[in-house]
């Protein structure tokens, strides 16, 4: 572990501004990518689905992208970053829009029904990708990228998670499409909006940002849940107004999560997978418990305190009651 | 706007066979009849949301399904009860999608105008910025007919629009579509359950049984003892009230 002093960049150290910038800004711009992109992945597939448990976890993307670059390790055994990324994409495209229209064949009554078909969904795909690995004596090699971790991030092997950028910011421009592809089918083709085109080529983006993410640091877990689901309760569901927020949030959020994992047991690191599931699931099983108590009323950030207001709300949680159970 | 023969089946069976009328420009048109008459299937089909296995269904001079889906948004609007999003968008916000087809989103200093004005029209302006999951059934059946309004479309198709709503709020809800029609000049197409609505608030109804149309014609012409007992197989007495026939039935 060397350290990389200021004054020493500022004195024009060779030695360290190398190190600054073969290793440390990498690592940088590597986990604000994928906290943005992760965050943005997560709100495009809530919204596409209808649902807010879905998520590049629970949707299949993370464990599809996975069996892609075990594909790649394993017919093309020179491959490259590039190459593994290209099997990535592929196949974490295709898991996605298998699961989106497995999902929308089934119609299920549930909400919580949806993720757990694609945690189902994921473990199977996540167990032919180990069954492949074990046969091929991959298991090793494949586990850098089944813990998502940060360690490995170096100028020369990080650089496709740049692709989070662009994609982020086409999912801004189609904000409104997949707006109103997420208010359903008819409320759609009422607007003019082609559904299939836009619920696919959505899931396309949001799966392109999972799988550059997952070639570069590994699975990460929870960011594309927790995430959206944050900003949400406080900002709505209107994704032109959220974005923004999203990606910003996301990437303060996975930052915390690397300094929590590089000072507990400095001078080693924890993976950062291991940070974002220990905190995320706690602050899930918080929003789980929020959601019952409070439904899906939104948190206002204006003092709410005068009675009238007060009242009001009461009066749409109670209706609110009545709507949801129906 | 016409329909000609049209058809839909489901498993070999036909839940609309060969229906065919014309829609009359600038009225309110009804459709009414028992469930499973098809009624809804009819709806589905003229606004496109549902494919039909044959018929013709012609808006403007041109079959609906060789419109531009952009540029038919714009002169047809559809609302279905399948609206019953958990979405949390604002009223302001979910009005704006209305004028989705001409902006594609980014709203000009006009849209926003329209916008407004929609939210004035149904009186939602003290809900604007409320989320429409907060609001109760009434007051969210509104915000979605002032983003319909906001759309701007000459023929608004509504697919049970007082479901689920209590007397008061279908009553304003049904006072709204009489008021489309004459205000703003709409031609408004509706399927209803509750046939004393369709009396009192059309122009016309189209009264379906067993996939085919049992009775079309003026309020007065298809509201007769008669026609109703045999479309829907219980006695019925008709009485005049305001000028309108209404039906009691037991």
């Amino acid at each position: 572990m060397i350290d990389v002093k200021l004054s020493a960049l500022a004195a024009g150290n060779a030695e360290q501004w190398k190190i600054f910038l073969v290793s440390r800004l990498p690592r940088l711009l590597a986990i604000l990518c994928t906290g943005v992109g992760m965050s943005t992945a997560g709100l495009i597939m809530q919204q596409l689905c209808m649902n807010k448990f879905v998520s590049p976890t629970t949707g299949a993307t993370i464990s599809s992208a996975q069996l892609g670059i075990l594909l790649a390790l394993i017919f093309m055994p020179q491959s490259t970053l590039w190459s593994r990324a290209v099997f990535a994409f592929v196949t974490a495209i295709l898991g996605t829009w298998i699961f989106v229209w497995f999902i929308q064949r089934i119609r299920f009554k549930d909400a919580v029904m949806v993720p757990l078909v694609g945690i189902m969904f994921g473990n199977v795909v996540g167990g032919i990708t180990n069954y492949l690995a074990y046969q091929y004596e991959m298991t090793q090699a494949l586990s850098s990228w089944l813990v998502g971790h940060f360690s490995l991030v170096m100028r020369g092997r990080y650089e496709i998670v740049y692709l989070v950028v662009p994609m982020v910011i086409l999912a801004f421009v189609f904000a409104n499409h997949f707006n109103i592809v997420g208010m359903g089918k008819d409320f759609s083709k009422n607007l003019g909006v082609h559904y299939n085109l836009v619920l696919f080529a959505g899931l396309t983006i949001a799966a392109m940002i999972t799988a550059s993410v997952v070639v570069v640091v590994g699975a990460i877990s929870y960011i594309g849940l927790i995430v959206p689901n944050i900003v949400a309760m406080f900002k709505g569901d209107k994704i032109r107004g959220t974005l923004a927020d999203t990606a910003l949030f996301g990437a303060i959020f996975v930052l915390v999560c690397d300094m929590i994992g590089r000072v507990v047991i400095h001078p080693y690191e924890l993976p950062i997978e291991l940070v974002v599931g220990i905190l995320g699931s706690m602050i899930f099983i918080g929003l789980l418990l929020y959601r019952l108590k409070h439904g899906r009323r939104s948190v206002r950030l204006q003092a709410a305190s005068d009675s009238g207001c007060g009242a009001a709300a009461s009066r749409a949680a109670v209706s609110q009651g009545g709507g949801e159970s129906s | 706007m016409f329909i000609k023969e049209i058809t839909k089946k489901y498993d070999g069976k036909a839940v609309v066979d060969s229906v065919s009328f014309e829609i009359p420009k600038g009225k309110v048109l009804s459709l009414i009849g028992p469930n499973g008459a098809g009624k809804s299937t009819v709806m589905g089909i003229i606004s496109r949301l549902i494919a039909r296995d044959a018929g013709i269904v012609d808006f403007k001079g041109q079959d609906i399904g060789k419109w531009k889906s952009r540029e038919l948004s714009k002169k047809l609007a559809i609302l279905t009860q399948s609206n019953h999003i958990q979405m949390k968008l604002t009223v302001s916000e979910l009005v704006a999608f209305g004028r989705f087809p001409y902006s594609g989103g980014r709203l000009t200093k006009e849209d926003e105008k329209i916008v407004d004005q929609a939210i004035a029209y149904m009186e939602l302006e003290e809900f604007r910025d409320r989320f429409i999951d907060e609001l109760s059934g009434g007051q969210r059946q509104r915000a979605y007919i002032a983003m319909v309004i906001a759309q701007d479309t000459e023929y608004i198709l509504l697919d049970e629009p007082t479901n689920n709503l209590d007397i008061y709020h279908a009553t304003n809800m049904m006072k709204t579509v009489r008021k489309l029609c004459d205000e703003l000049g709409k031609t408004v197409v509706l399927v209803l359950h509750e046939i004393n609505y369709a009396a009192f608030y059309s122009d016309y109804i189209c009264a379906f049984a067993d996939g085919k149309i049992a009775r079309f014609g003026t309020v007065e012409e298809v509201m007769t003892r008669e026609n109703l007992s045999e479309i829907y197989q219980v006695d019925f007495e008709i009485q005049m009230v305001k000028g309108k026939p209404l039906a009691i039935y037991y």
